[in-house]
């Protein structure tokens, strides 16, 4: 290999400058290729998430969103589902950083009175085959949660006094998701619109 | 070696999970199902592909002394457009595999078959070698993945096999390393058998 560029100094500083050089380009290019694409998917989520979490509805939810204020400056953004004029849930997109790693999003739909209509799991970096139990497509333990009223369902898993079941060996997991359920329940009792 | 050896070695002669034995992190953490595995195996093909082509039509303008991080910053620079092609055009499947694409960064085989293959050999070769080990990879991992999702869940590429929750410990880490030494005792005495001389 008599072609091979010696390691002097002002080789190899030019070899990674040109490397770097190159890749950030290369990356840049597929980042503004991408970015229209990947903002559609994720509204696109977020969308579906929504007509998941609330009854059906005829109006343009996200059109209306509002922000509630959360702790640490914070804010979740609820999207009001009405029909013929009328609320009939609130979706709202909360998280939790009580999880296993780091903080998860999820969507919660509530009924008017505050009573948890579905749940649907948004972004989160859980455990395969543990954590990841919280999502729909994985198994249906989040339905324990539909249809009930943290007025009168301690939203803490049994382990900790409360009435939810933990997912097993994934017990931070659920903490966090009913973390996330009860941050978006006492958002919207204190702030959010109820008609 | 002609053309055909160097992408079948990879299969069994070289299988990087149960031969050499690399990239043991994402093998281990990532096959708790078929499809993970599958997934997971065929974004690395495609990397291995890619910056085993790159690197080996780069290789004579690198210096030696700066050779790694070159290569590495031309792996990183894939595993991202993967990732952010896949987040774009297959959100489901992103969704599935997300956490487990950027750790293709650190998962040596690549930069193992960069230094050890790509290196030294001509592009076409490289490819090749990129494709066999990468399927090689993707077999392994999918392997592992049936047989932990099938006796850990009781499912099949998500479907159901038999009613019940299975035995948890092969979905948890301990099952993986149960499940990987079984298949390596496997393999080695395949190996021996087809390549005794």
């Amino acid at each position: 290999m008599a072609s091979k560029k010696e390691s002097t100094f002002i080789n190899m500083v030019l070899t990674l400058l040109i490397v770097t050089g190159i890749a950030s380009a290369t990356l840049g290019y597929v980042y503004e290729l991408t970015k229209t694409p990947i903002e559609a998917a994720k509204l696109q989520k977020t969308l579906k998430a929504i007509a998941n979490v609330t009854p059906a509805f005829d109006n343009n939810p996200s059109a209306e969103a509002y922000k509630l204020p959360v702790e640490n400056d914070d804010s979740l953004v609820c999207y009001p589902a009405k029909k013929d004029g009328k609320l009939i849930g609130t979706a709202i997109s909360t998280y939790t950083d009580a999880g296993f790693t780091e903080r998860f999003f999820i969507m919660v739909g509530f009924a008017p009175d505050g009573s948890i209509i579905n749940t649907a799991v948004l972004s989160h970096k859980e455990t395969p085959g543990l954590g990841d139990k919280m999502d729909k497509n994985k198994s249906d333990w989040s339905n324990q949660v539909n249809g009930k009223n943290p007025a009168n369902f301690e939203l803490k898993v049994k382990k900790d006094g409360g009435d939810v079941d933990a997912i097993t060996a994934a017990t931070f997991t659920s903490r966090g998701f009913v973390d996330a359920i009860d941050r978006a329940y006492q958002a919207y009792m204190k702030g959010g619109k109820h008609e | 070696m002609n053309k055909l050896q160097i992408f079948a070695k990879g299969f069994l002669k070289e299988n990087p999970v149960f031969v050499l034995l690399l990239g043991m992190c994402p093998t281990l953490g990532v096959t708790t199902s078929a499809i993970n595995g599958l997934g997971m195996g065929l974004a690395t093909t495609f990397v291995l592909i890619m910056s085993n082509m790159v690197v080996s039509l780069v290789k004579d303008f690198i210096p030696d002394k700066v050779r790694i991080p070159s290569y590495i910053v031309i792996i990183a620079s894939f595993v991202t457009i993967v990732e952010l092609t896949m987040q774009a055009y297959a959100p489901s499947l992103f969704e599935a595999l997300g956490i487990f694409i950027p750790l293709i960064v650190v998962n040596c085989i690549i930069l193992g078959r960069a230094e050890a293959f790509a290196s030294k050999n001509r592009a076409i070769d490289s490819i090749l070698d990129g494709a066999g080990i990468g399927l090689g990879f993707a077999m392994a991992l999918t392997i592992l993945g049936a047989i932990r999702e099938i006796l850990g869940s009781g499912k099949f590429f998500g479907i159901d096999v038999y009613s019940g929750d299975g035995a948890l410990i092969f979905v948890l880490a301990p099952g993986a390393f149960l499940v990987l030494g079984y298949l390596i005792a496997l393999s080695n005495k395949l190996n021996k058998k087809l390549y005794k001389k």
